[in-house]
C-alpha cells in the first residue's frame, strides 16, 4: 500500500516547469472554529459547496484565470444537464458521472432513505485553483456563507477536487 | 476549501470537508474532514458505482457525529485499487493542467451557444454568478 500522494510538492514542481508563479498554499495553523450539531443527521437540512467546476448547461462556464465566481445549482437539477469546466484535473469520469465530484444523486438517495433530513434548494459550485487567497477569504467565502445561511442549512458538506 | 469551511463554521454552520489530497486537507485544516484516498477528480467516488458512492458518503457524513476535535480528519477505508499503481502515475506524470484561459471553457459548443443566448453580457471574465 502506497502512502497518500504529496500534491503540494508535485503541483509546486509542475507550476515551476510551466513558468507559472508559485502557488501559495493556505497553511492554517490555528485551531479551526467549531459549531456543534444541533440535531441528528436524519433531521438536518444539508447544503453543499463543491469546487469541481460544475455548471448547468445554459449557465456561463468557468474560466481558468482566478475565477472567483460561483454557480447556483438547483437541487432538482437533471443530472444529465450538469457539465464541468476545470483546468486542473482529468474530467473524463466527472463528465461521465458528475456524482464523483458533485454527489447530487447520492445525496437525493440518502434523503429518500432518511439518512439525512433534506437538501437545501440550491447547491453552490466554483472552480478553485485561485491564486489570491485574499479574494477567497474576502469575497468567495463570505458570499458562499451568506448563501448557506440564506438556505437555512443545518450542516454543509464541502467537496473540493 | 479550508478557508470556506472555516468561514461557514465561524458563522454557525457545522461543516465537513471531504478531500482526496491529504496534504492539502491538512494544510487547510478545516473543522471536520474526511479523506478518501482516490485519484483527484473522484472526491466522492467512482463513476457509475452508486452503491459505492452511497457508502462513501454515508461514512463521510457520519463524521458529523464521530469527529469531536476541531481539525481532525476521518480516514475513509476505501481503496481505488489493490496495488495503488495510480499513485505512481500521479507522482511521476508531467502536468495535466490546461492553460489558464481567461474566457469561459465550455464542455460543449452547445453549452456555449445556450449560455451566450441567455446571457448577452456573458463577459469572458465575469465576476458575478449566473
Amino acid at each position: 500500500m502506497q502512502p497518500p500522494v504529496e500534491y503540494i510538492t508535485r503541483i509546486r514542481d509542475n507550476y515551476a516547469k510551466l513558468g507559472y508563479k508559485p502557488y501559495q498554499w493556505v497553511m492554517n495553523e490555528s485551531t479551526p472554529p467549531w459549531t456543534p450539531l444541533r440535531k441528528p443527521l436524519s433531521e438536518c437540512r444539508l447544503g453543499l459547496v463543491a469546487s469541481g467546476g460544475i455548471y448547468v448547461t445554459g449557465q456561463v462556464a468557468f474560466h481558468f484565470k482566478d475565477d472567483v465566481s460561483f454557480r447556483t445549482i438547483p437541487t432538482t437539477v437533471k443530472t444529465s444537464d450538469l457539465r464541468t469546466a476545470h483546468f486542473a484535473y482529468d474530467q473524463t469520469d466527472a463528465r461521465r458521472d458528475p456524482n464523483v465530484v458533485f454527489p447530487i444523486d447520492t445525496l437525493r438517495r440518502l434523503v429518500k432513505e432518511g439518512f439525512i433530513g433534506e437538501l437545501a434548494d440550491h447547491f453552490y459550485t466554483f472552480m478553485g485553483g485561485i491564486y489570491s487567497s485574499r479574494r477567497v477569504a474576502e469575497e468567495l467565502a463570505p458570499q458562499l456563507t451568506e448563501r448557506l445561511l440564506a438556505e437555512r442549512v443545518d450542516i454543509a458538506l464541502l467537496v473540493p477536487v | 476549501m479550508g478557508l470556506i469551511a472555516r468561514h461557514a463554521e465561524a458563522a454557525g454552520i457545522p461543516t465537513l470537508c471531504m478531500g482526496s489530497a491529504l496534504d492539502i486537507l491538512k494544510a487547510g485544516k478545516p473543522p471536520r474532514a474526511a479523506f478518501l484516498d482516490y485519484p483527484l477528480g473522484h472526491t466522492t467516488g467512482k463513476p457509475h458505482e452508486p452503491e459505492l458512492q452511497r457508502e462513501i458518503l454515508r461514512q463521510a457524513l457520519e463524521g458529523f457525529n464521530s469527529l469531536t476535535v476541531p481539525g481532525s480528519i476521518k480516514m475513509l477505508p476505501f481503496r481505488w485499487s489493490e496495488e495503488d499503481e495510480w499513485k505512481l502515475t500521479a507522482m511521476s506524470t508531467g502536468d495535466s493542467r490546461t492553460p489558464r484561459h481567461d474566457t469561459p471553457q465550455y464542455q460543449t459548443e452547445e453549452d456555449r451557444r445556450l449560455a451566450e443566448a441567455s446571457n448577452p453580457a456573458a463577459c469572458p471574465v465575469c465576476e458575478v454568478s449566473a
